[in-house]
């Protein structure tokens, strides 16, 4: 019998998959798993157990033996659920026959955006730093990623003047995240007004990543849903991850016109068919009494916020005071060294985790991503650690 | 409950330095705070959760419903003040329901709490009758869960 030596496979794969670099973030994930002891600031999730009465309700509906599908959309007890809450939170009022998709994680409804408006070629803006998974995403889709780069000098804002000078006329779509990770900026509701104003005139379709909704400390979070005349080019994103701790039940959603839900779902009922039926239930439950539930956490965050802000100042390490989500985005520009080094040097030297700026977008080069949804006991550790190291680089 | 109070019933040993950075006050602030909280009775001590079922000799502890005759002055509170003021007696609550006051009563043995209830509790004048549950396995006390390992194999590096 003859044997063929098969081609390289790397060649095989597509070349818009390989030419994706791998994430920085894993990397870096694999040195730090590699060692002992580590104090990590380098999370992306809630350092809470999803509270009780959610835990209790998932396994009360195992015990039930609810084991089956769902709808594509999901249940639709938790998308009239779903729909009330984001009533009362954005004053938007959405069909859970026809407007709530229930996904697995705001990452695979963000996908599924992605997916159903890009055409090869559309270009799509986003602003940096930002979540690792909007620009690879997008090059999936085949469309082209751009960039806005916020600053630390402007709150890490995103402003309409810093948007026209990319809009063209192939931009399609415009995907904010505020509260935003990895830099805990916020807009106000003018703020917001103007990049919507900016959305409507230049005829784009917003995708609003809200995960970070709630956790908004000083003032509240104002969607850009609020805004008349922005429903009807809005597809919000949400789900439970943050706000309930419940990363690992992997649940969000998406609320958007009938139109833009319809071709979702066709992309979502050929690949994933339906979200876990037990996340779904549990979820159901997170949404009767949120207001409780998130409080207490928000305000957990909120002193640990101000635990490593201060702690960031004395050592003289200049820091974006966070209104929102969990995470501060100090810049160690002045200390000479790359993001990627100086989290190395750190975790060899001290054994805290941080993750590199880079891992959010080349303009988080000069800064690190600190998570302060940590334990107080580790943040008391590991403060006083990074001060260390700090001070023998000055 | 106010945020400091919330801190320091979860840690009472926290410095006032520490808590001053999570609550963004001084360090002075915060402890002005915690001397007024002392003076106005609303923190009455600081004590330390101990899980007693490690100790070598643990002490045995019972809750006692008592069933007590009300007095025309002052209701309960007299024999309840009472009843309270027995070293045996680490807690004490008046209850709705079908007895009137619940104890928490510890002793070195089972006899040492089996004798209070017979010849100190049982004998006074205004106590019904009493009902005495030996506690067996805490599993959480003052909020503190006992037992349960924490096994959780998150990550330490996560989008």
């Amino acid at each position: 019998m003859k044997t063929n030596v098969p081609k390289s496979l790397h060649s095989r794969i597509a070349a818009h998959v390989r030419d994706i670099p791998r994430s920085g973030i894993r990397d870096f994930f694999d040195i730090v798993s590699s060692r002992d002891d580590v104090i990590s600031l380098g999370v992306g999730e809630p350092d809470f157990m999803t509270p009780w009465h959610i835990r209790e309700a998932a396994i009360s509906a195992l015990e039930q033996g609810l084991t089956s599908y769902t709808s594509n959309l999901g249940l639709l007890s938790l998308r009239k659920e779903i729909s009330c809450y984001i009533a009362g939170l954005t004053g938007t009022e959405y069909n859970p026959e026809t407007e709530v998709l229930v996904a697995v994680g705001v990452s695979e409804a963000m996908d599924l955006a992605i997916r159903a408006l890009v055409e090869p070629g559309d270009e799509v803006l986003y602003h940096e730093p930002c979540y690792v998974s909007y620009n690879p995403v997008i090059t999936f889709a085949h469309g082209v990623p751009v960039a806005v780069e916020t600053t630390a000098e402007n709150d890490f804002k995103l402003t309409r003047a810093q948007l026209e000078t990319k809009v063209t006329d192939k931009t399609k779509l415009l995907i904010l995240n505020f509260p935003t990770n990895p830099t805990g900026a916020v807009l106000s509701r003018e703020e917001t007004e103007e990049i919507a104003q900016f959305a409507i005139d230049h005829d784009l379709i917003v995708l609003t990543d809200e995960i970070y909704g709630e956790l908004s400390y000083d003032v509240k979070h104002s969607s850009i849903l609020e805004i008349p005349g922005m429903k009807e080019r809005t597809i919000y994103l949400h789900g439970f991850s943050k706000a309930w701790a419940m990363t690992g039940f992997r649940l969000g959603f998406s609320c958007a016109p009938p139109e833009l839900t319809e071709a979702m779902m066709k992309i979502h009922q050929y690949t994933m068919l339906c979200a876990p039926i037990l996340s779904q239930r549990a979820a159901l439950e997170a949404l009767k009494n949120p207001a409780e539930d998130i409080a207490e956490m928000r305000e957990s965050y909120a002193v640990r916020r101000n635990y490593m802000h201060s702690a960031f100042c004395e050592m003289g390490v200049d820091c974006f005071m966070p209104g929102g989500a969990f995470y501060m985005f100090p810049s160690i520009d002045k200390f000479g060294m790359s993001s990627y080094d100086f989290a190395m040097k750190l975790l060899e030297e001290e054994n805290v985790a941080v993750v590199p700026g880079t891992a959010f977008g080349s303009c988080g080069e000069g800064s690190i991503r600190c998570c302060y949804a940590t334990a107080l006991d580790d943040l008391k550790e590991a403060m006083p650690r990074i001060a260390r190291f700090v001070s023998r680089l000055t | 409950m106010d945020e400091l109070l919330k801190l320091l019933k979860n840690n009472a040993k926290e410095s006032p330095e520490n808590l001053a950075k999570l609550l963004g006050l001084t360090a002075e602030e915060v402890t002005g705070q915690i001397e007024s909280y002392e003076n106005d009775g609303i923190i009455q001590g600081y004590q330390a959760v101990i899980n007693e079922d490690k100790l070598d000799g643990a002490p045995v502890t019972a809750a006692i419903e008592v069933r007590l005759t009300a007095e025309r002055e002052g209701g309960f509170n007299r024999i309840a003040e009472r009843i309270s003021r027995f070293p045996e007696v680490r807690s004490a609550f008046l209850m709705s329901g079908g007895y009137d006051l619940l104890l928490f009563v510890s002793g070195k043995n089972l006899n040492e709490v089996a004798s209070f209830v017979s010849e100190k509790l049982s004998t006074m004048d205004g106590v019904v009758g009493t009902g005495t549950h030996f506690m067996l396995k805490t599993y959480k006390r003052n909020d503190v869960l006992m037992h349960i390992p924490d096994e959780n194999e998150r990550p330490q590096i996560s989008p």
